[in-house]
């Protein structure tokens, strides 16, 4: 994998963008909820799930500092709001707890599809990172899922979980926002199976768990817009203002 | 599943004791050999590089660095390389099979319930509820599942019915 082309090198960076702040910008909003999830189990599961995800959005940066000869630190709290390209999923603020199972059920069901497929990638740092995250969003799939049967279930809850489906199935959807430099990537096997293959799975997967709970499904007739990753929200410079604010107040510290 | 090792060569069996001698920061009474993160040594033949590779356990766990750089400072006292160089790997994941069963007894007379085998519980998807953990307390089998997400990435917790206890297990991944 060293001798990659610059098209080929671009689009690798901009695909381990993606992975990193998707996990991360995910991993700081549900991290809002430590200290006042709806019972103390959950405060540690949720607040333990956020943990997981930072830790995998740091391993993305991390692959793609030493690609780009940039600083895992640099990439995530250096950038400004605009350079940041997660999903339009995660512009969203924390809002209820219905929205937050909502939307990671939304994620998870997404990101294991797309591992599935990174699992499989020619490029051996990342088939080896997706392989061992698979192992641990496991844990993840099972929790989110049992939070979508409890919910469902629920006289208060499920038209809260509905209303929040609704909501947030378009912005799911980008997720697979078609990369720039995409087909150099999938004819390279880097990522084996295009974002639009993988996006058609993704919808089989989620429709079977919502229809077995007899919730609605997201349509998913319109591809994602192209600004997809790139659309950002009042919300998320808020939380962009949170968690750099350390970085903000003291540039280039040793920690 | 562990490493390989050459038990002819003197320096490789100094180095494999003195990486006995770290414990995990986060369960001290294991130590990084048993749990098994240990991947690769390999020493230059001029001996100017000593080269260990780990594995984390989680690829969150703050812990990691804690232990490379005590894996780092112990393995410099031997004085064996010039330099002594500790990374991570990916290359393979870390299981909780890779735990030794000196290491799983550890584990358990420290009160933590080791993991339960993979090959045991077949697809990690079927994990972590349909698995009997027994505690490690009073050995009862009649124990739940609490929270699959405990005080660190890698443990849960569970409560015994039998001596009526919570306790930690390391979590099967």
């Amino acid at each position: 994998m060293t001798d990659l082309d610059t098209a080929t090198g671009e689009a690798l960076a901009e695909l381990l963008l993606t992975l990193a702040d998707d996990e991360f910008v995910l991993g700081f909003w549900d991290s809002e909820w430590t200290g006042i999830a709806p019972m103390l189990e959950e405060d540690v599961a949720t607040s333990s799930i956020a943990q997981d995800e930072i830790g995998h959005a740091k391993a993305w940066y991390e692959l793609l500092a030493e690609l780009t000869d940039d600083d895992a630190d640099r990439i995530a709290y250096g950038r400004e709001p605009e350079g940041y390209r997660h999903a339009a999923l995660m512009n969203h603020p924390r809002t209820d707890w219905a929205f937050t199972v909502a939307r990671r059920f939304l994620y998870e069901t997404a990101d294991a599809v797309r591992l599935e497929a990174l699992s499989r990638s020619s490029h051996p740092g990342i088939a080896g990172l997706a392989a061992k995250m698979r192992r641990e969003e496991t844990y993840h799939l099972l929790h989110w899922s049992a939070w979508m049967r409890r919910l469902a279930d629920g006289p208060d809850s499920r038209p809260r979980l509905v209303t929040a489906l609704e909501r947030l199935g378009p912005d799911a959807e980008t997720i697979f926002t078609p990369l720039a430099g995409e087909a150099a990537l999938v004819s390279a096997g880097i990522l084996p199976d295009g974002l639009a293959t993988l996006r058609a799975a993704w919808h089989e997967r989620m429709a079977t768990e919502l229809r077995g709970l007899g919730l609605p499904v997201p349509s998913g007739d319109a591809p994602p817009p192209t600004e997809g990753r790139t659309r950002r929200t009042d919300e998320f410079r808020w939380l962009w203002g949170e968690f750099t604010s350390v970085a903000r107040a003291d540039p280039g510290a040793t920690w | 599943m562990i490493p390989q090792r050459t038990p002819s060569a003197e320096p490789e069996a100094a180095i494999w004791a003195a990486l006995a001698e770290v414990p995990d920061p986060e369960i001290p009474a294991i130590s990084v050999v048993d749990l098994g993160v240990i991947h690769r040594v390999e020493l230059a033949a001029d001996r100017s590089t000593l080269r260990v590779e780990l594995l984390p356990t989680f690829i969150g766990c703050p812990a990691i660095e804690m232990m490379r750089e005590a894996i780092g400072v112990r393995l410099a006292e031997l004085g064996i390389a010039e330099r002594v160089e500790v990374t991570l790997t990916f290359a393979e994941p870390w299981t909780s099979d890779r735990i030794t069963p000196t290491g799983r007894e550890q584990l358990r007379s420290s009160g933590f319930a080791p993991p339960p085998h993979l090959r045991q519980l077949g697809a990690l998807g079927e994990l972590p509820t349909l698995t009997v953990v027994p505690c490690p307390y009073c050995g009862s089998r009649q124990t739940t599942l609490e929270n699959p997400f405990g005080p660190t990435l890698c443990r849960a917790i569970y409560h015994c019915a039998g001596c009526r206890q919570p306790f930690e297990a390391f979590k099967p991944i």
